[in-house]
C-alpha cells in the first residue's frame, strides 16, 4: 500500500504533501482507478502531478503509486496499422472491450501479447551485442519488416538463442551475458521514455527530397528527408487536407499520423480512407505502413501534450531499424495550448499571450528530433516532421507560429483568400519558402533534370511579377497594361490554375510524379517564351489568347495521364504550331 | 450516509469555500440549503486537503457564512432521462420548468459524458436536405456534423435555424425518429419564445426537448446547459436510435459565462480574458456530435454564435471554427440588401461536404457546380471592387458579365425567402442556369462533359432577360458553336 496520498485536486493537476518518494518526470498511477500521471514539480512540502485522464470522481486521500521510471511507451511489433491515444492505449481494443466511449483508468494491454509472430533470429551464439544491434526480425505487416534491437543498457555476449519460429512478444528470444556475468533476457518489446531522444551515431546532411506528389511542394518549396516543415493556416484553409495528402502519397517508408487535439471525425476519416487506399508503389493498403495516434480535442488535455512525444518516440524506434519515417502532427498549436493550460493550472508566470516562457524551447526540442542519421547499428534512417499550426485568428504573428518558424526550414503558409476561391492546396506562394534548395540541388540535377531548378526559379519570378502587376490591375483594370505585362498576367493565371492548383479528388492529379511536374513547368515556360517572341514582332496578344492555347495548357494536368509523359512534347510542338499559324 | 456541513469559510462570486470537509470527490454535486429552506445546487471545482471550493449553480445571492447547510451527494452531476423528455421544457441545469412534474427516470447519465472513441465513430456521409439553396449547394449539412452559424446582432440567424428545422423535418419525415434538442444559453426571453412558437407552428413541438437558460438566469447554470442538452441528445440518439438535431444558441454567451467563472476562480486569463482552456472546453461540447457504429441514431449540431462586432477573428468564433466542421457565416451587407437568408458565400464552408455529395448522394455535378459558383462569386467581388474605383462603365466585357452574374446570383439563388423549400435538383439546375450567363471559357472548374450536358447560354440569357454587351455575346456564341 502506498502512503503517498492525494492532497489537492484542480482539474488535471493533483498534489501530494510531504513526500520524498517522487522523481521529476516520473510516471505515477493516481487514485484507486490508477489514472496515469506524471510528476512535474517537486518541493519539500508538495509534489505536483499532472494526470493524463479525467479527474472527475477522484478523492483526496486516495493513494498515488510510484513506478520509478519516466513516462514511457512500449515499443515492439503490433504497433503498425494500429491506432492509439496520446499515452499509447490501443483504441480499437478499448472499443472492443468498453463500447463507444473511452473510459478512464483501467489496465489495458498495449500490444497483443497472444499473437504469434514469425521470427527470424539473426544473432548467433557467442556474438557480442550492444544497444541497438539488430538480433531478430519479423514481418510486422506486408510492408514493414520489424527489426528487433537490443534495448538500452544491455551489452555482452549472446549465450542462448531460440530457433526461428513463431513466438509472442512475451517469449524470450535470446539471453545476453554482460561483463558482470549477469544474464539479460531479450524479448521482442522494449520500453522507452517519451521525452528522451533515442541516441544516434551521427547526423548526416540532408540531400534527398521527400516526394509528396503535390506540385506546389515538390517543385516550388520542397522538403528534404529528415527536414522539418510547418503548415500554418486559419481554419478551413486545408491544413488537414494537406497532411492527409502527404500521409497518403509521400515516399517515406512509414507514416506516423498524430491527431493532436483535433476532430474525432477526421481521425475516423483517416482510418476509413487508409484502409481502402492502396499504396501506388507496393499495391498494399496504406494502413500497412501507418500508425495513428488520436488524441482528439475532447480527450484529456495532458495526454494531448504527451501524444506528440509518443509519436516521435515511435518514429525514432522505426528510424533505428533503418526506415524513413514521416510524422504528421496535426496540430502543434493544440499541443502548445495544452502546455498553456497546464502551465496556467500551475500558476506559472505567463509570457506572450498566456503561453509559458518555455514554449520556444519545447517547440525546438520537438523539431530537433527530426533528422537524417546514421543509426547506432550503422543503418541510415530519417525522420521528417510536418507540423500543422493553427494560428489564432489566422494571424501569423502569434507566438506558436513565430516560434515554430524559427525551428523549421520549410514554411508552407496557407491562405484564407485562396481557400475562399477553392484554390487548393491553398499555399500562398508569395510568403512560403523552403531553405532546403541548396542541399537538394545535386539530387534534382542528377535524378530529374539540370533544368529543374532554373525552371522553378523562373516560375517563382513570374509569379512575383504577376503579383506586383495585379496590384495595379486591382486599381485601374487590366485593359491599359501593355501586351508584355498582360502576358505575364495571363501566364500567371496558367501557372496558378494549371500548375499550382491541384485536385486531390482527381485520380491522376492527386499524386503527380516529379518528371511530370518538370514537363509541366517546361510546357508552361515554353508557352511564355513563344508568346513573348510573338509579341516582340509587334503583334497583339489577343490573337494568341483567341487560339485558346492557354486554356488547353491549363487543362493539361487532367488531359495527360501520369504515365504518358511523352505527350508533353506534342504540346510543345502544338504551341509552336498554333502561334505560327496565327494570321 | 451524508454529512451536512454548517456554515462556510468564504464566499466569492459564485464560489463558496468550506473547511474541514472529508471524503469528497472532484466534480461531485453539492446541495446547499439556506435558512429559509431554499435549495441550491453546486459542484466541487477544487479540493485542497480538507478545504473545498464549490461552484453554486444558482449564484451566491443571500448566502452568508452562517446561514447554510451543505450536503455532498457523492456523485458527479447526473441527468435523469427517459423518452418522456420529448416535448418537455427544462431549465439550464435539467430541472423541469413547464409545470408538468418530474420525468420518469429510465437512466441517469453523467452530464460531462466521456470522449467518444474515434474508432467507434462512423464517418458522416448522408446529407440533410435543408431546402435552402445556399446551404444545400454550397455548405451542405451532413448528418452527424457540427456546423455553426456565425452571425451578428440584428441578423436573422434564428429565422434561418427555424427554416432549417422546418425543412429538415419534412425531409426526414419518413424516418419517424427525428427530434430536436434545443439549448438556449443566455438568450433573451423573446428569443426563447420565438423558438417555442416556431416549433409549435412547424408542428414539431412534441419532438423537441428544450433546455432554457435565459440571459438573467445564473451564469453557472449556463455552463451546464449545453452539457445537459447533449447528454439528452446522446441518450436519444444512441439509446433510442433517433436522428437528433441539436440547436444551441448563443455560444458567445456561454463563453462569456465561462470567462466570468474563470476570473472568479482567479485563473490566469488567455486572449481577451477568456481562460486558456476555452478550446478544450468548447471541444468537449462540439465533439459530442457524430454517428457511432452499431447504432441507428446520430447527433447533428447547429450552434448559433454571434460574433462580437462582426469580428470573425474574435477568440470565440476563431476557436469554434477550429473545432467545428465548417461554418455558415451570415453577411450584414446581404441582409441590408434585403436578401434572406443572407448567407455570406465565400467564408462559409462545410468540411464534410466533399464526401457526402455527388453520385449516389445528390448529383454527380454537385461538387463542380459548387466550386464554380464559389470561384465566380469571388470574381464578382473583384469586379465590384474594381468598379468602385474606375466606375462600372470602364469595366471590361468579362467583368461586366460577372457583375451581372453577381446580381442575378444574389437575387435568384441566395434570396430564397423564408418559405420556399427547394430540392437539391432544383438548386443545382438554378446554379447551372446562373453559371450559363457567363461565357463558357470562364467555367474553368468544369470538365467538357458536364459543360456539354448542362451549359445553355441562350436559355440562361433569355430566362434572366440579361442585356449582353455585343462583345461578350460574340465571344460566347463562337465558343458555343465550336463546342458542338
Amino acid at each position: 500500500m502506498s502512503n503517498n496520498l492525494i492532497y489537492s485536486i484542480n482539474g488535471p493537476v493533483v498534489t501530494v504533501k510531504n513526500s520524498t518518494d517522487f522523481h521529476m518526470l516520473e510516471m505515477v498511477y493516481v487514485g484507486n482507478n490508477r489514472l496515469l500521471g506524471e510528476v512535474i514539480a517537486i518541493t519539500k512540502s508538495e509534489t505536483v502531478i499532472q494526470v493524463y485522464e479525467s479527474t472527475t470522481g477522484l478523492r483526496p486521500n486516495e493513494p498515488v503509486f510510484t513506478t520509478g521510471e519516466p513516462v514511457s511507451i512500449l515499443l515492439g511489433p503490433g504497433m503498425m496499422s494500429n491506432i492509439f491515444d496520446g499515452i499509447e492505449r490501443p483504441l480499437q481494443k478499448i472499443a472492443d472491450e468498453n463500447g463507444i466511449f473511452v473510459p478512464i483508468g483501467g489496465n489495458i494491454k498495449i500490444l497483443d501479447d497472444e499473437k504469434l509472430w514469425d521470427v527470424t533470429v539473426l544473432a548467433k551464439l557467442g556474438q557480442k551485442v550492444q544497444y541497438g544491434d539488430i538480433v531478430a526480425s519479423t514481418q510486422e505487416t506486408s510492408l514493414i519488416e520489424h527489426r528487433i534491437m537490443i534495448p538500452k543498457g544491455i551489452q555482452g555476449e549472446v549465450v542462448e538463442v531460440v530457433k526461428n519460429g513463431k513466438y509472442t512478444i512475451k517469449d524470450v528470444l535470446l539471453k545476453v551475458k554482460d561483463t558482470h556475468g549477469e544474464i539479460h533476457s531479450i524479448t521482442m518489446v522494449q520500453r522507452w521514455p517519451i521525452k528522451t531522444e533515442r541516441p544516434v551515431n551521427k547526423r548526416l546532411t540532408l540531400n534527398e527530397p521527400l516526394i509528396s506528389g503535390q506540385r506546389i511542394i515538390d517543385s516550388m518549396f520542397p522538403i528534404a528527408k529528415g527536414g522539418a516543415a510547418a503548415v500554418p493556416g486559419g481554419f478551413g484553409t486545408g491544413k488537414t487536407m494537406l497532411q492527409h495528402q502527404f500521409a497518403k502519397w509521400c515516399d517515406a517508408d512509414i507514416i506516423i499520423y498524430i491527431g493532436c487535439g483535433e476532430r474525432g471525425n477526421e481521425m475516423t476519416q483517416v482510418l476509413e480512407e487508409f484502409t481502402e487506399l492502396i499504396d501506388p508503389k507496393s499495391r498494399r493498403p496504406l494502413t500497412d505502413r501507418t500508425i495513428l495516434i488520436a488524441n482528439t480535442s475532447n480527450m484529456p488535455v495532458a495526454a494531448r501534450e504527451a501524444s506528440i512525444y509518443t509519436g516521435v518516440t515511435m518514429a525514432e524506434y522505426y528510424r533505428d531499424m533503418g526506415y524513413h519515417v514521416a510524422i504528421m502532427a496535426d496540430s502543434t498549436s493544440r499541443w502548445a495550448e495544452a502546455l498553456r493550460e497546464i502551465s496556467g493550472r500551475l500558476e506559472e508566470m505567463p509570457a506572450e499571450e498566456g503561453f509559458p516562457a518555455y514554449l520556444p524551447s519545447r517547440i525546438s526540442q520537438f523539431y530537433e528530433r527530426a533528422g537524417y542519421v546514421e543509426t547506432v547499428n550503422g543503418k541510415r534512417g530519417s525522420i521528417t516532421i510536418i507540423g500543422a499550426v493553427s494560428p489564432q485568428g489566422a494571424d501569423f504573428s502569434e507566438p506558436v507560429t513565430q516560434n515554430t518558424k524559427r525551428f523549421v526550414r520549410c514554411f508552407w503558409a496557407l491562405d484564407k483568400q485562396l481557400a475562399y476561391v477553392r484554390h487548393y492546396a491553398a499555399i500562398n506562394w508569395n510568403i512560403s519558402y523552403s531553405e532546403y534548395i541548396p542541399e537538394l540541388t545535386d539530387w534534382f540535377n542528377k535524378n530529374i533534370d539540370v533544368q529543374f531548378l532554373p525552371y522553378r526559379q523562373k516560375i517563382i519570378a513570374l509569379l512575383a511579377e504577376e503579383n506586383k502587376l495585379m496590384e495595379i490591375v486591382k486599381l485601374i483594370g487590366s485593359d491599359i497594361l501593355p501586351d508584355d505585362q498582360k502576358l505575364v498576367i495571363e501566364i500567371g493565371k496558367v501557372i496558378r490554375n494549371g500548375f499550382l492548383q491541384q485536385n486531390a479528388f482527381h485520380k491522376d492529379d492527386t499524386f503527380v510524379p516529379l518528371n511530370k511536374q518538370f514537363k509541366m513547368m517546361q510546357v508552361i515556360l515554353h508557352l511564355y517564351q513563344a508568346s513573348k517572341d510573338y509579341l516582340v514582332q509587334g503583334k497583339s496578344l489577343s490573337l494568341v489568347l483567341k487560339t485558346e492555347i492557354f486554356e488547353k495548357v491549363i487543362r493539361m494536368k487532367y488531359d495527360i495521364n501520369n504515365e504518358d509523359i511523352d505527350k508533353f512534347d506534342d504540346y510543345i510542338s502544338l504551341i509552336d504550331h498554333t502561334i505560327r499559324k496565327i494570321k | 450516509m451524508n454529512l451536512q456541513y454548517m456554515g462556510l469559510k468564504e464566499v466569492n462570486g459564485s464560489l463558496i469555500f468550506l473547511d474541514g470537509v472529508k471524503d469528497v470527490s472532484f466534480e461531485e454535486i453539492v446541495e446547499i440549503i439556506l435558512d429559509d429552506g431554499t435549495l441550491r445546487r453546486g459542484r466541487v471545482v477544487q479540493i485542497q486537503g480538507e478545504r473545498v471550493v464549490v461552484q453554486v449553480f444558482e449564484g451566491s445571492n443571500n448566502i452568508s457564512l452562517t446561514n447554510t447547510k451543505t450536503r455532498f451527494l457523492g456523485h458527479p452531476m447526473k441527468l435523469p432521462l427517459s423518452k418522456e423528455i420529448l416535448g418537455r421544457i427544462f431549465d439550464g441545469s435539467g430541472l423541469p420548468i413547464d409545470g408538468l412534474g418530474d420525468v420518469y427516470v429510465d437512466e441517469s447519465l453523467d452530464i460531462n459524458g466521456l470522449p467518444l472513441n474515434p474508432v467507434s465513430r462512423v464517418y458522416p456521409r448522408n446529407y440533410i436536405n435543408t431546402g435552402v439553396s445556399s446551404i444545400d449547394a454550397l455548405v451542405t449539412l451532413i448528418r452527424g456534423q457540427k456546423l455553426p452559424i456565425f452571425t451578428g446582432s440584428g441578423l436573422p440567424h434564428n429565422e434561418l435555424a427555424v427554416q432549417i428545422v422546418k425543412h429538415a423535418k419534412i425531409a426526414e419525415s419518413e424516418a419517424k425518429d427525428f427530434c430536436i434538442v434545443f439549448a438556449a444559453m443566455g438568450v433573451k426571453n423573446e428569443v426563447a419564445d420565438y423558438f417555442i412558437h416556431s416549433f409549435e407552428e412547424a408542428d414539431v413541438k412534441e419532438k423537441v426537448v428544450m433546455y432554457v437558460n435565459l440571459s438573467n438566469d445564473p451564469i453557472i447554470e449556463r455552463l451546464l446547459t449545453p452539457r445537459c442538452a447533449l447528454t439528452a441528445a446522446e441518450y436519444l440518439a444512441y439509446k433510442h436510435g433517433m436522428h437528433v438535431l441539436v440547436i444551441m444558441t448563443d455560444i458567445t454567451s456561454y463563453c462569456e459565462a465561462l470567462r466570468e467563472f474563470s476570473s472568479s476562480k482567479g485563473e490566469i486569463p488567455g486572449r481577451k480574458g477568456y481562460p486558456g482552456y476555452l478550446y478544450s472546453d468548447l471541444a468537449s461540447i462540439f465533439e459530442r456530435a457524430g454517428i457511432v457504429k452499431n447504432t441507428k441514431g446520430s447527433v447533428t449540431q447547429i450552434p448559433i454564435l454571434s460574433m462580437p462586432n462582426d469580428d470573425i477573428t474574435h477568440p470565440v468564433p476563431d476557436l469554434t471554427g477550429y473545432i467545428t466542421e465548417g461554418q455558415i457565416v451570415l453577411d450584414r451587407e446581404l441582409h441590408q440588401k434585403g436578401i434572406f437568408p443572407p448567407v455570406g458565400v465565400l467564408p462559409s464552408l462545410s468540411r464534410l461536404m466533399k464526401d457526402g455529395i455527388g453520385d449516389g448522394y445528390t448529383r454527380k455535378d454537385h461538387s463542380a457546380v459548387a466550386n464554380q459558383l464559389f470561384v465566380a462569386y469571388s470574381k464578382v467581388r473583384d469586379a465590384r471592387n474594381l468598379a468602385s474605383v474606375i466606375g462600372e462603365d470602364e469595366l471590361s466585357p468579362i467583368d461586366h458579365s460577372y457583375i451581372d452574374f453577381g446580381n442575378l446570383f444574389e437575387k435568384h439563388f441566395l434570396n430564397q425567402g423564408p418559405n420556399v423549400n427547394r430540392s437539391i435538383i432544383e438548386t443545382l439546375d438554378l446554379g447551372w442556369r446562373l453559371l450559363s450567363t457567363l461565357p463558357m471559357t470562364e467555367l474553368d472548374r468544369m470538365d467538357s462533359e458536364l459543360l456539354k450536358e448542362h451549359y445553355d447560354y441562350q436559355d440562361a440569357i433569355t430566362y434572366f432577360k440579361v442585356i449582353v454587351k455585343s462583345t461578350v455575346k460574340a465571344l460566347a456564341s463562337t465558343r458555343a458553336v465550336k463546342n458542338d
